[in-house]
């Protein structure tokens, strides 16, 4: 009885010890793939800004007025004007389209058999 | 193994002939067998004491490996979390009201030498001057040939230049990592943004220091690596921003004048939109400070003139002694007031820029501009009154705007504020404040009499501030002032924008000679506006430095032939970009007023 007892406890340790070991090297490995993803994180951020930064640039007011200026006769753009406001009744809805109605289908709705 | 018997029978036999005793045989080849067997078990027992031998001495050898690597290596801090590894060590991003980039971090290289290892110094000295015009190849060679084993070349260098050097296939140039910080749109809001240089610089990096404005102001704020990730957001609208900019400088050449200001402002929130001083500069190549004996700080592009000038700013003041005499219960706007003049006052002359006649009422005084009534309306306010009402708007103490520049200009006031200094500075005169300084007095009238704070940084909520005068004063004075542009006698009648219901005061002031006394022909134009005027939301501030109108037969200086045009363009353009929808005015509804209060 004694040994069976010795014999269990010795499994439980080793069990316990294997359980203890396999959680430490899992924790390990999600820290290093936390570890790789927050330095892809880094290296997108620091992507994302060159991109913002370049997007700026390309957009930045004056390279915008000039290529307004330079594509005039194809585009005709011009500063906001305070007339462009409009309200929503000036605009003209489009006339409603309506499809004319035919009957090359008829559907008989009352069955004179059925009487 | 071929075992030995214990009892041979040939020596048996051979012993038994000889008389022997067969035992003593079988005793001594038993002895001998125990003999071999102790040998071999020694042997055995030898080697296996040997194989543990080796084993612990190499599991020791392990263990004394493992204790003195991690002896020897530093010990990795316990974490509870994987959060952390450096992600920015960077400088966080300045945007405008809408998320438009106005400042940002750049990766780029620096260009260092190491002559020790350069193989020709001589040509890569020269190589480097062509590819840097503004290098010296003399003085580049120079320092190669030299004792030193290390030099800077260039701060920063673009990716084409990086190729270049490449090209010259020099060992003993290097390149550094660093970051930068880039203003995309040049020189709009050069004056907000201030600029960034180097603080600390090595190979591997370098620190990125804000030197003017807002990049100075918040330095903690930007570098603090926990809300690096976090942008600054600025109340200005970068379109806005750059319009202004536009018709402030196309106004400045077509009139001539040496700079220019602007300071648009929510009336409510107290947030500056746009911000403007001309002549500017461009902040991702900030010029130095003028230096020198005949240099003026107040001439160099660095001058901030919407914060750091001081002026006196002229007939924009006359609403606030107006405003305060509606408040106190001493005039009307149907008040009539005494305007002859002269008004002679120890030594001094009050005039008027023509004669208005003997009498006019309060709200023609302020529409036809008249010093004479502003002074004799001043008088009766007194001096302590003045001092109270002024210094409530915020004309005694630095603006409180988040630029480091904005701390150190505080109004100019009189040394000795007598009774002339009241009626003086009245009229605008004897009290100098920078534009931003009066567009924060107007925003207090156009917020309905409670005192606004500017502010840079994008706000939500409209400031609640103390009241500086009741919301019926300062409709009183939003009807006096739309006069002074709609009235035809008005001194701003080009100012109106249709449908945006622009008022406004102008202010035309003489320059003061440094040796005092002030000049005829050198002035300062302003125009402080609010729009709409029957329910302000924004306040504009537009000062012209030296402007001259030359179109008609004789120069014109006044501020309703220079600032008013300028700051009515501006209006014009910028109130649609506001999202400001024109409308049509409401009749004046003068008799009507709540009762239920």
């Amino acid at each position: 009885m004694r040994g069976l007892l010795y014999v269990f406890s010795a499994l439980a340790v080793i069990g316990l010890a294997f359980w203890a070991y396999h959680e430490n090297y899992k924790t390990q490995a999600a820290q290093a793939r936390a570890e790789a993803l927050e330095r892809e994180i880094s290296l997108a951020r620091q992507r994302l800004r060159m991109l913002n930064a370049e997007w700026a640039y390309l957009n930045r007011p004056d390279r915008l007025r000039d290529l307004a200026e330079m594509n005039f006769d194809s585009l005709g753009l011009l500063p906001l004007q305070p007339h462009q406001f409009g309200r929503v009744d000036q605009v003209a809805y489009p006339p409603r389209v309506r499809a004319p109605l035919s009957f090359n289908n008829p559907v008989d709705v009352s069955d004179p058999e059925a009487q | 193994m071929i075992r030995t018997p214990l009892r041979p029978l040939a020596r048996i036999l051979k012993a038994r002939e000889s008389g022997g005793n067969p035992d003593a045989i079988e005793r001594e080849n038993i002895r001998r067998r125990h003999e071999e067997m102790h040998d071999r078990d020694r042997r055995r027992a030898e080697r296996r004491l040997l194989v543990m031998g080796a084993m612990f001495f190499c599991a020791f050898a392990v263990i004394g490996t493992r204790m003195g690597v991690l002896a020897s290596s530093p010990p990795p801090a316990p974490r509870a979390s994987a959060k952390g590894a450096e992600i920015l060590a960077q400088r966080a991003t300045i945007t405008d009201r809408r998320g438009r980039i106005l400042a940002s971090n750049f990766d780029t290289h620096s260009l260092y030498a190491k002559p020790r290892r350069m193989i020709e110094p001589r040509r890569a000295a020269r190589e480097l001057a062509k590819i840097f015009p503004d290098l010296d190849a003399a003085r580049l060679q120079r320092s190669f040939t030299g004792n030193s084993s290390f030099a800077w070349v260039r701060k920063t260098i673009s990716p084409e230049q990086k190729q270049a050097v490449h090209d010259i296939g020099e060992p003993g140039l290097r390149f550094g990592r660093r970051e930068m910080r880039l203003y995309p749109n040049g020189a709009v809001a050069a004056h907000v943004l201030g600029g960034a240089g180097f603080g600390l610089e090595a190979v591997a990096g370098a620190e990125v220091l804000g030197i003017a404005g807002i990049e100075s102001y918040f330095d903690d704020r930007l570098r603090n690596p926990a809300r690096g990730h976090e942008p600054l957001v600025l109340s200005l609208d970068l379109s806005v921003q750059a319009a202004t900019e536009r018709v402030l400088s196309g106004g400045m050449r077509l009139l001539n004048a040496k700079g220019a200001a602007a300071v648009m402002m929510d009336a409510h929130t107290g947030e500056v939109i746009s911000l403007v001083s001309l002549p500017d500069f461009d902040p991702n190549d900030r010029p130095d400070p003028p230096t020198g004996e005949d240099a003026k700080a107040g001439e160099s592009p660095l001058f901030n003139r919407a914060v750091q000038g001081r002026y006196e700013l002229g007939s924009t003041f006359k609403i606030f002694a107006v405003a305060q005499a509606l408040e106190l219960g001493l005039v009307t706007p149907e008040t009539m007031i005494d305007t002859t003049g002269p008004i002679r006052k120890d030594g001094f002359r009050i005039r008027d820029f023509k004669d208005y006649g003997p009498r006019l009422s309060v709200e023609k005084v302020i529409v036809k501009s008249s010093n004479l009534g502003t002074a004799r309306i001043a008088a009766d306010i007194g001096i302590e009154r003045q001092k109270d009402f002024l210094r409530q708007l915020g004309f005694f103490d630095a603006t409180g705007l988040e630029l480091i520049e904005a701390a150190g200009a505080k109004p100019l006031l009189p040394p000795r504020w007598n009774e002339l200094s009241t009626m003086t500075i009245a009229y605008g005169h004897g009290l100098s404040a920078s534009p931003l300084h009066l567009a924060a007095g107007y925003a207090a009238i156009a917020n309905g009499g409670r005192k606004v704070i500017p502010t840079l940084l994008r706000t939500r909520a409209p400031q609640e501030g103390t009241r500086i005068m009741s919301e019926d004063t300062a409709r009183q004075s939003w009807r006096m002032l739309r006069g002074v542009v709609a009235d035809p006698e008005g001194t701003a009648t080009m100012g109106d924008v249709s449908g945006y219901f622009v008022a406004g005061k102008t202010g035309t002031a003489e320059k003061i000679k440094p040796g005092g006394g002030y000049y005829e022909d050198r002035i300062i134009a302003t125009f402080a506006s609010i729009f709409p005027a029957h329910d302000p939301r924004y306040v504009l501030v537009v000062t012209l430095d030296e402007p001259v109108e030359t179109s008609g037969s004789e120069p014109r200086r006044t501020a309703g032939w220079t600032a008013v045009p300028v700051a009515r363009e501006i209006i014009r353009r910028t109130a649609p970009l506001l999202g400001l929808r024109p409308e049509i005015e409401p009749p004046r509804l003068a008799d009507i007023r709540r009762t239920s209060d």
